[in-house]
């Protein structure tokens, strides 16, 4: 079987993308991942007051806005050489762990599952394809019921967000300089009750569920496979000085297990609807101008690379490094991390809660300078994610974002190497070309956010060497 | 009761509002699902993709007249032909979200724009707005009803879909908001508004006191966070967490409520002059007089603190305050 496949909307993501597919003798010869969504966030930041960031870069991405709110408070706080206090460090973790708890919870169910179940014969669940539903109906029933009460338990989460940050999405408790709710009795009790719910449900029908998805689809422990490149930036500060990470930034690959340097990054831009100077660039060393129409591109995202080469985050990259996880890199391998992952940082929310000391500071106060720089470094609900801002004048004069989704999602770089996502479908067997369910099993593995994904760096200054 | 058929389209958005939609408590999303509408097309939660996706969409815009209401989240880009933001294939070409918005709105029964991106641009169409996004209202010619909030409120969302299902459409006030959600102002709600008339003022973010003088913008901002509360189960909500209302449901978000953490008279962004433009056009406007007057009175009659004078003192001549002092003295 021979052909082209076009799969455009990609649904069930943050915002659409489209995946393009050539077959050959039943398998993916070769693909191309595009995002046709484009913004410009940098440009819209430049002139604005930096402590506004946090607020406004949530604005990127409905669904893992507190990472963006945390990137961009640390590099306010890079900027202005100022650090939460310990409460301040916890209350943000709590904020961003169960940012991320009500992600892959929605993510799991909202997003994956009616590709492996079968809802009922209604909207949204209707239409759809109608090949490969392999669950016994009891179990496809029970995993149903399950996906809407995971629209309950995922609103549980963002009430953590709602009680430490006003409402959710676009909290409002990750600040620079750190937290604003104080944790007194109340709030701490609350917390802990809200929490414990989330973790019943994770420990008793998330993992359960993912096992028997597993168990039914075993091949996609091979299918979206690629080499192992896995980037993670530190996520979760254990001191608010962010010296150690309760997930830790690394670089893996075949040969070892490495620290992060932002000065291997580099973003190319052949592919893209951008325009081109010369040699691909680290983030923030050339001007970049939206090129719509661009002959060869074909996608808003550009292409990030470490040392040149194409990695992946997310939590099976997470999971990798702490050693909790590391059977492969497949799609189910995803799927299975990112449900552990979400065990773990329930875990972790209970212990912080422990370690919050009433009456004690939450938030420090300070001055934003006229002029400087500040990087922001944290692991994402997908990945790295990196906020660099430059200030001059007391004002934003430029702001640089990196998303996971970048790197994820990334279309070929200049030598023709494909991203991620494009490197995971080739070699996969798609039994009808008509309903290409392997496709999207495949691609919501990565957890797509085509919101996040596009970004575009502008400005002329080298991005300050910065060991992670 | 028939449920209403819903085709909720994302644009150029941050999917915020459907987020917050799933959210909903009562009736949460089973209910919504299951009970209450058909929610026939959304890209987040449709289990169809691809061409199967496309279909459903085509049956929609080749159906009969009035078979649906439309949702829209997100602006819409105009510039560069409107490539900023594709939607899918259609007739072998890419449909922009230009076209999708208006194929759709063509058969619509009611127009709904959900968020502030939405309803007036809000946060995509922010200076220097790179990508020329538009409000829906101003893609197509047919009424719009604005449910804004960056996110809008889950119940303001649902509230107004079973409103103009049930009931057909709501009392809008003059930004086609629905006078149900967006009628008074937070300031006027506020449950620390006794601390605003004390002149007890938090200096920082984190503090329980009025959020005023360190950004709040309730003053000029129609919503009803402070009764409603959030998310869905209604527990807290922004000045609860003792931080600044950032008036994300007004027209001028966010140029014209930034920087945020600036007292209102202090307006500064980095579009000056179109948010010295805006400031005369602000949804509160009546309501920033009022307020105005009201603080310049106490500051006369000095009942406010030493600290809030002194902090009017380089606010002496903006807009609100001669207008409020002229007042005053008329």
């Amino acid at each position: 079987m021979h052909g082209e496949v076009v799969v455009n909307p990609v649904t069930r993501a943050n915002n659409q993308g489209q995946i393009e597919i050539r077959l050959e003798r039943g398998k993916v010869a070769d693909c191309r991942s595009s995002c046709f969504f484009f913004r410009g966030f940098e440009i819209m930041l430049q002139g604005r007051d930096p402590r506004d960031a946090p607020y406004f870069t949530e604005r990127i991405c409905g669904i893992c806005s507190a990472a963006h709110a945390t990137a961009a408070a640390f590099a306010v706080e890079d900027l202005a050489g100022v650090r939460p206090p310990e409460n301040g460090n916890i209350l943000r973790n709590i904020l961003l762990a169960a940012d991320t708890v009500q992600n892959h919870v929605k993510h799991f169910y909202l997003f994956v599952v009616p590709d492996y179940a079968a809802g009922p014969d209604r909207p949204p669940f209707a239409p759809r394809y109608r090949n490969d539903y392999r669950l016994p109906p009891e179990v496809n029933a029970r995993i149903i019921r399950h996906y809407f009460e995971a629209a309950d338990i995922s609103r549980v989460a963002h009430e953590i967000l709602t009680v430490l940050g006003g409402k959710a999405p676009f909290t409002h408790g990750i600040l620079a300089g750190g937290a604003t709710v104080p944790p007194d009795g109340a709030v701490i009790m609350d917390l802990g009750a809200r929490v414990q719910k989330l973790k019943e449900f994770v420990q008793n029908k998330m993992i359960p569920d993912a096992h028997t998805i597993a168990g039914a689809y075993p091949e996609y422990f091979e299918l979206g496979n690629r080499p192992l490149r896995l980037l993670n930036f530190g996520f979760l500060p254990v001191d608010p000085e962010r010296k150690r990470f309760h997930f830790p930034g690394k670089v893996v690959e075949e040969t070892g297990m490495r620290e992060v340097s932002v000065a291997s990054i580099t973003e190319e831009l052949r592919h893209a609807y951008f325009r081109e100077h010369g040699e691909p660039g680290q983030p923030g060393t050339r001007p970049t101008e939206a090129q719509p129409g661009k002959p060869g591109a074909y996608s808003w995202c550009k292409a990030p690379r470490y040392n040149g080469k194409a990695f992946e985050g997310g939590p099976l990259a997470r999971l990798w490094i702490t050693g909790h996880y590391r059977r492969g890199i497949s799609a189910m391998d995803r799927i299975i991390a990112r449900v552990l992952e979400t065990d773990i940082l329930c875990g972790l929310i209970e212990k912080w809660l422990d370690e919050l000391q009433r009456d004690e500071p939450i938030f420090t106060p300070f001055e934003v300078p006229g002029d400087g720089e500040g990087l922001g470094l944290t692991g994402a609900m997908r990945g790295p994610l990196l906020h660099y801002m430059c200030v001059r004048g007391g004002r934003i004069s430029r702001y640089d974002i990196i998303t996971p989704s970048a790197w994820n999602f990334s279309p070929r770089d200049a030598k023709g190497e494909p991203g991620p996502v494009e490197e995971a479908l080739v070699g996969t067997p798609i039994k009808d070309p008509e309903q290409p369910i392997e496709v999207g099993r495949i691609i919501r593995s990565f957890d797509p956010c085509y919101a996040c994904a596009t970004h575009l760096i502008a400005g002329n200054k080298r991005l300050h060497q910065f060991i992670v | 009761m028939a449920r209403e058929k819903i085709v909720w389209l994302i644009t150029n958005s941050c999917g915020g509002d459907t987020h917050s939609f799933l959210n909903a408590y009562f009736p949460n999303y089973r209910q919504i699902v299951e009970e209450y509408f058909d929610l026939c097309y959304n890209n987040h939660l449709s289990a169809a993709e691809g061409n199967v996706a496309m279909d459903i969409l085509e049956d929609f815009i080749n159906g009969p007249e009035r078979a649906f209401t439309l949702v829209v989240e997100g602006t819409v880009p105009t510039a560069a032909q409107g490539l900023f933001c594709i939607m899918g294939y259609r007739n072998g070409r890419p449909w922009t979200a230009v076209e999708a918005v208006r194929d759709l709105a063509a058969k619509a029964r009611y127009a709904v724009a959900v968020g502030t991106c939405a309803a007036f641009g809000g946060p995509y169409a922010a200076h220097p707005n790179p990508t020329g996004s538009k409000p829906v209202s101003q893609i197509i010619t047919r009424p719009v009803i604005n449910v804004p909030g960056c996110p809008a409120h889950p119940d303001w969302i649902a509230g107004t879909l079973y409103h103009l299902a049930r009931y057909g459409e709501p009392r809008l006030d003059e930004y086609n908001r629905p006078v149900l959600f967006y009628g008074e102002t937070i300031h006027d709600r506020c449950e620390r508004r006794h601390y605003f008339e004390s002149g007890i003022f938090a200096a920082k973010p984190g503090e329980p006191w009025c959020m005023y003088r360190i950004g709040c913008k309730g003053p000029v901002t129609h919503a009803d966070c402070p009764v409603r509360h959030w998310c869905g189960e209604h527990v807290n909500w922004p000045v609860g967490s003792n931080t600044p209302c950032i008036g994300c449901t007004s027209p001028e978000f966010p140029d014209g409520v930034e920087p945020f953490f600036e007292r209102l008279p202090d307006l500064k962004t980095p579009a000056v002059k179109v948010a010295a433009d805006r400031v005369g056009l602000v949804s509160g406007v009546a309501t920033a007089l009022g307020i105005g007057a009201h603080l310049a009175a106490n500051i006369l009659t000095g009942r406010l603190g030493q600290t809030i004078r002194k902090g009017f003192a380089g606010a002496r001549n903006t807009g609100v305050l001669r207008k409020a002092a002229r007042q005053k003295k008329e």
